[in-house]
């Protein structure tokens, strides 16, 4: 038996966005730049899955921007804010620890080009406080990037009251929705978003295709230059099949949003449960507000490669936070910044359900990372110190 | 593509030697939780000669597979060539480590020497 539970990782493509990309293959082949007719038929499928997508999200298709994913819109989005705040005299920038390195390292750029940064704590629940970026903001803070759900430890975001702040300050808000956009449900208008990014592979889309919002009036910069396609605001002709296939795919995940989050959480919670009982484990990120499908742990005393490379001998699929898995020397920033010690964060493992997870699943997931852990600890000198009493236990 | 090869997996999932020496001759620890791996090896020996060893570790896959392999290359060695163990040695009988895996090999073999140091002072400190 294989159990996939990495679906914040990617996820597999639904039926639905398969076909809408073999169409544009076999009928929809023109480049939608071309004057002819099947040039204006891939237009039009592009154009089509614009209006779709735009309304799933109650913006207007042309505040829409098609991008090769998530990290190449968050990069488009702060920097085009930077450059928007910099025309002003604006070169201040709030967002927080936990973002995605796409955000982050496009931070770290805009630092050393000039701008101050300011990261909020996202505290020891994963969550920003509405006040602290209230506190935050400065007359010369031009931007605020908070993420709407954290890929790794899936918390939520207060993301309206967020929104709310930032546009009575008159700041620019930019959320990095790519966990989000599929699994909850999103109204620009409402949360006061003024940029927003998404990536279409995870929400059973292809992969190498996602969209930046920009709201009427907020002026993109654009990172590839040499074309007048996407309105002269991202050049290259447009990756119209995956496009399509992205408008498919968001389409049934919309409609089936409410029924799969209510599948899911009860999921979401018997695993939690079930790892619970693990003797020195704990769950990363506040129990209610998060993700559907996000489970997240550290366990003391052992490492979560090789805890991954073990569940996946058991047919599980997974991911860690830990170093190893990254080729890095520091374990996941994101639970260092919940205030996890580096040698628990080592521990750390994401599973991630996704429509097609069972109750049987769970359980076969609870019984195995029982196993596994135990395993592991049985030859772990960090355990063994920790068992026999000559060091503290720090979960 | 593999992210290890098939004798680092094989280490790495049938770990030799694994375990506790009590009345050990030598222990050595290196590495630190804080950087994901540490590697404890306690040795017995007879006559300058490892007869037996065992080790735990905290860590990766690879930091696993080299403790396992080290022990296994030092074991029914006399003290001097366990001594000469080298990183390279270590990485070479697993077929090979990806680059940023290669400390793991290099923390086994400071683990082999800290259990030998400790075996030698101890054997200094009992002919004083």
């Amino acid at each position: 038996m294989r159990i996939y539970a990495d679906n914040a990782a990617t996820t597999p493509m639904c039926p639905a966005a398969m076909e809408a990309m073999l169409r544009c293959m076999t009928e929809r082949y023109g480049n939608p730049s071309s004057l002819h007719t099947p040039g204006q038929r891939a237009k039009e499928t592009l154009e089509t899955a614009r209006e779709e997508i735009a309304a799933l999200l109650n913006a207007s298709p042309r505040e829409l921007t098609f991008t090769s994913g998530g990290s190449e819109a968050d990069n488009q989005a702060l920097r085009s804010a930077a450059a928007l705040g910099r025309r002003q005299g604006k070169t201040h920038i709030i967002s927080t620890a936990f973002e995605h390195h796409a955000v982050l390292h496009t931070l770290d750029r805009l630092a050393r080009e000039g701008f101050s940064v300011t990261l909020l704590d996202v505290h020891a629940d994963g969550l920003v406080r509405p006040e602290e970026l209230e506190a935050a903001i400065r007359p010369d803070t031009c931007l605020v990037s908070v993420m709407y759900a954290n890929n790794e430890i899936g918390t939520v975001q207060p993301i309206r009251e967020l929104g709310a702040i930032c546009r009575a300050r008159g700041v620019l808000f930019h959320t990095d929705a790519v966990q989000a956009v599929g699994q909850l449900p999103i109204d620009v208008q409402a949360d006061h978003i003024d940029l927003l990014s998404a990536s279409a592979h995870k929400f059973h889309g292809p992969k190498g295709v996602g969209f930046l919002y920009a709201r009427r009036g907020v002026a993109l910069t654009p990172l590839i230059e040499g074309g007048a396609q996407e309105r002269g605001k991202r050049a290259g002709t447009e990756n119209v099949p995956a496009v399509a296939g992205m408008a498919a795919a968001l389409r049934e995940s919309v409609a089936q949003m409410e029924q799969n989050a209510a599948r899911l959480i009860p999921l979401r919670d018997r695993l939690i449960e079930g790892l619970q009982t693990i003797p020195h484990a704990a769950r990363n990120g506040d129990a209610l507000r998060r993700l559907p499908g996000n489970v997240s742990f550290c366990f003391e005393g052992i490492e979560g490669e090789a805890l991954l490379l073990l569940l996946d001998d058991r047919g599980i699929a997974a991911s860690s936070g830990s170093a190893c898995t990254s080729g890095a020397l520091d374990p996941s920033h994101v639970l260092l910044a919940i205030g996890r010690s580096h040698d628990v964060a080592h521990g750390s493992l994401r599973l991630s359900l996704g429509p097609e997870t069972t109750e049987a699943e769970i359980d076969d997931i609870i019984k195995n990372v029982r196993d596994v852990v135990e395993y592991l600890r049985g030859f772990s000198p960090v355990w063994r110190e920790r068992a026999e009493g000559k060091a503290p236990f720090v979960l | 593509m593999a992210l290890y090869s098939e004798k680092v997996m094989d280490h790495f999932r049938n770990p030799r030697n694994v375990g506790v020496i009590p009345d050990a001759d030598g222990v050595g620890q290196v590495g630190n939780a804080k950087c994901g791996d540490i590697m404890k090896m306690y040795l017995k020996i007879t006559d300058g000669v490892i007869a037996d060893v065992k080790f735990e570790t905290f860590g990766c896959g690879s930091a696993i597979a080299s403790s396992s392999m080290a022990t296994e290359l030092i074991k029914g060695k006399p003290v001097s060539e366990a001594l000469a163990l080298t990183n390279k040695a270590v990485a070479e009988a697993l077929d090979g480590l990806p680059d940023y895996k290669l400390h793991c090999s290099v923390l086994a073999e400071q683990a082999v020497r800290a259990a030998l140091e400790d075996y030698e002072t101890r054997v200094r400190e009992k002919t004083q």
